[in-house]
């Protein structure tokens, strides 16, 4: 019996080196799938019979001497709010259920032309509104290290997939923290790259000038291989940066000796004992390491809740307007047009969905916009400003990813407002549009997994894998 | 000026359930209205800032017009499109009657 890796770096290297075939990596992790998805819930779609014809063309290619993609073979689950061509993406919401889009995201086109092969569709909260995967109309995801807990939101599914082995690597989005929460709750690497530096297009839109695309992993150089190969411009994004994709693996080994690593003195308080102590020994290890902590203040970040939760949902009422059952998805059919938005817009939408599009249209109406959107823009610019400033004295910033550690079922879904706070510490670089990731770093409360979130300033991917390379070696030997 | 975190009333709601196109019943404006009203609550954190001389921030990065050279390029498939709409007539997607008709 092969012994299959567990990363994708070694997946690809193992297919490329004829040790392993496609066929055999993609029916072990479809077994482990079968076997336990019932119960976490991960995937909206497998996409089984889809995925070992890939792998059997695959096969056929080494075996013939064709040349096969840098991800040959590498199996990777897909949030189900990223278009694929021909096969049902639903945004966990029953306004489109049964959707078979006709375009592949640009992510999900890159990912197949490297040669990766997409076993599944992974669940989130619908429109990838919330914290907790809770708010799926098709049932939560249940987080793999304790199925009576959540794994984080919104691309829980994500998460909890590469947390249980049912692929080495996926692909979430983030808007205010929805690839990194779920990350630290889980256990795994996740990565929120620079706003513009992946393509947005076939990414169903939340709030366009926060989401960007971004990869889970089990380790820190996988999730740098994946970034490096969904990244670089995209003429069908007009946000798109207009450069090739950086060079990243190398990072992650290269330490971080000479770094200043920036530690945040006026941090908003939440976060739990625990969680504060392995930041402390983070910063411990990067020191160690060779690297210099610097006290740096972000004043203004107590405020990015609030910028967030106004500017968000103002994207959101208008981005969410298409779904009028009109040219996809749910229709209600009703006496006249009006009437039919209203009702299909009523039993397609979830109730968070609901409030963050009625929480948009009141701060965007007439006699409010200048009280809410307004003074929310512009607390968003002395937001971006405080990190400019601090990035004049640091390479890097650790802070929590999240301020709890994965929490109950129930626990928070009828409180929108202590939801809302689980993603305190990463809404602000969605704001400022800059790189960060979620490393694991040791346990906390009931001995569950704690991320610290490495940021870094716009296009310091580079720095930012560095960091997370040495937190991953750090962490590696505190356990 | 109005100041953030006004408390949202049940009319306000309403009202912005309409002009969102949600059709919500009295038992959910209620329930809607205590949840968005501590939400609401929490943004009034704002009004303590100094923003004169602030300007907004619409886009992490300044934002330029991108125009494509003007060449034909392929596009969706019509057929493939249609498929997936609700109701589809003549190539076109088919809608009830625009004009209302209860007024």
């Amino acid at each position: 019996m092969t012994t299959i890796p567990t990363t994708a770096s070694g997946i690809a290297t193992a297919i490329a080196a004829q040790q392993i075939t496609a066929r055999e990596v993609i029916d072990s992790y479809l077994a482990q799938i079968e076997a336990r998805d019932t119960e976490i819930n991960a995937f909206n779609l497998v996409t089984a019979d889809a995925a070992r014809a890939q792998a059997d063309a695959i096969d056929a290619d080494i075996a013939a001497g064709r040349p096969v993609g840098p991800l040959a073979g590498v199996p990777v689950a897909i949030k189900d709010n990223l278009c694929t061509h021909g096969v049902e993406t639903t945004c966990s919401s029953k306004i489109l259920e049964g959707w078979k889009p006709p375009y592949d995201a640009t992510v999900v086109s890159r990912l197949r032309d490297a040669g990766a092969i997409m076993v599944g569709k992974t669940n989130l909260d619908e429109f990838a509104m919330g914290s907790s995967t809770e708010n799926s109309a098709f049932g939560p995801t249940r987080n793999p290290l304790d199925t009576s807990r959540v794994p984080g939101g919104s691309s829980g599914g994500s998460a909890a997939a590469v947390a249980a082995g049912f692929a080495p690597v996926s692909l979430g989005s983030d808007t205010g923290g929805s690839i990194r929460q779920p990350a630290a709750m889980c256990g795994v690497v996740g990565v929120k790259p620079t706003y513009g530096l992946v393509s947005r297009y076939g990414l169903c839109a939340y709030a366009s000038s926060l989401d960007q695309i971004g990869p889970f992993a089990t380790t820190v150089a996988d999730a740098a291989l994946i970034t490096e190969a969904i990244a670089g411009h995209d003429a069908m994004d007009s946000t798109s940066i207009p450069q090739s994709s950086p060079s990243l693996v190398a990072s992650v080994t290269q330490g971080v000796a000479g770094m200043r690593i920036g530690r945040v003195t006026d941090l908003p308080a939440g976060a739990e004992p625990e969680v504060i102590a392995r930041l402390n020994e983070a910063f411990a290890a990067l020191e160690a390491a060779g690297a210099t902590i610097v006290d740096i203040t972000l004043p203004s970040l107590s405020y990015a809740l609030t910028a967030y939760y106004l500017i968000a949902p103002a994207e959101a009422s208008s981005n969410l307007a298409r779904y009028d059952g009109v040219r996809y998805g749910l229709r209600v059919n009703a006496v006249d047009t009006n009437a039919m938005y209203g009702a299909t817009r009523a039993a397609g939408f979830g109730d968070e969905v609901k409030r963050r599009i009625m929480l948009g249209t009141y701060a965007l109406s007439a006699g409010y916009y200048d009280a809410y959107y307004g003074k929310a823009l512009k607390v968003r610019r002395l937001i971006a400003q405080d990190f400019e400033r601090a990035y004049e004295q640091v390479d890097a910033i650790l802070t929590p990813t999240s301020p709890v550690v994965a929490f109950k079922f129930g626990e928070k879904v009828d409180d929108p407002m202590a939801m809302y706070l689980c993603d305190i510490y990463t809404i602000p670089t969605n704001l400022a549009g800059h790189p960060a990731m979620s490393v694991p770093f040791g346990t906390g409360a009931h001995d569950l997994p704690v991320g610290i979130q490495v940021l870094a300033p716009a296009l310091g991917e580079q720095a930012m894998f560095r960091v997370g390379g040495a937190l991953e070696n750090a962490a590696g030997g505190t356990k | 000026m109005t100041q953030s975190g006004t408390p949202i009333s049940a009319a306000d709601v309403a009202k912005v359930a309409r002009l969102a196109r949600l059709d919500i019943d009295e038992a959910h404006v209620v329930h809607f209205t205590e949840q968005l009203a501590k939400v609401i609550g929490h943004f009034s954190d704002i009004d303590a800032l100094d923003l004169s001389g602030v300007g907004p921030m619409t886009q992490p990065f300044p934002l330029v017009n991108v125009l494509r050279e003007d060449v034909e390029q392929p596009c969706l498939d019509t057929d493939e499109v249609l498929a997936a709409a609700p109701a589809a007539d003549q190539r076109r997607f088919r809608v009830p009657p625009i004009i209302g008709l209860d007024d």
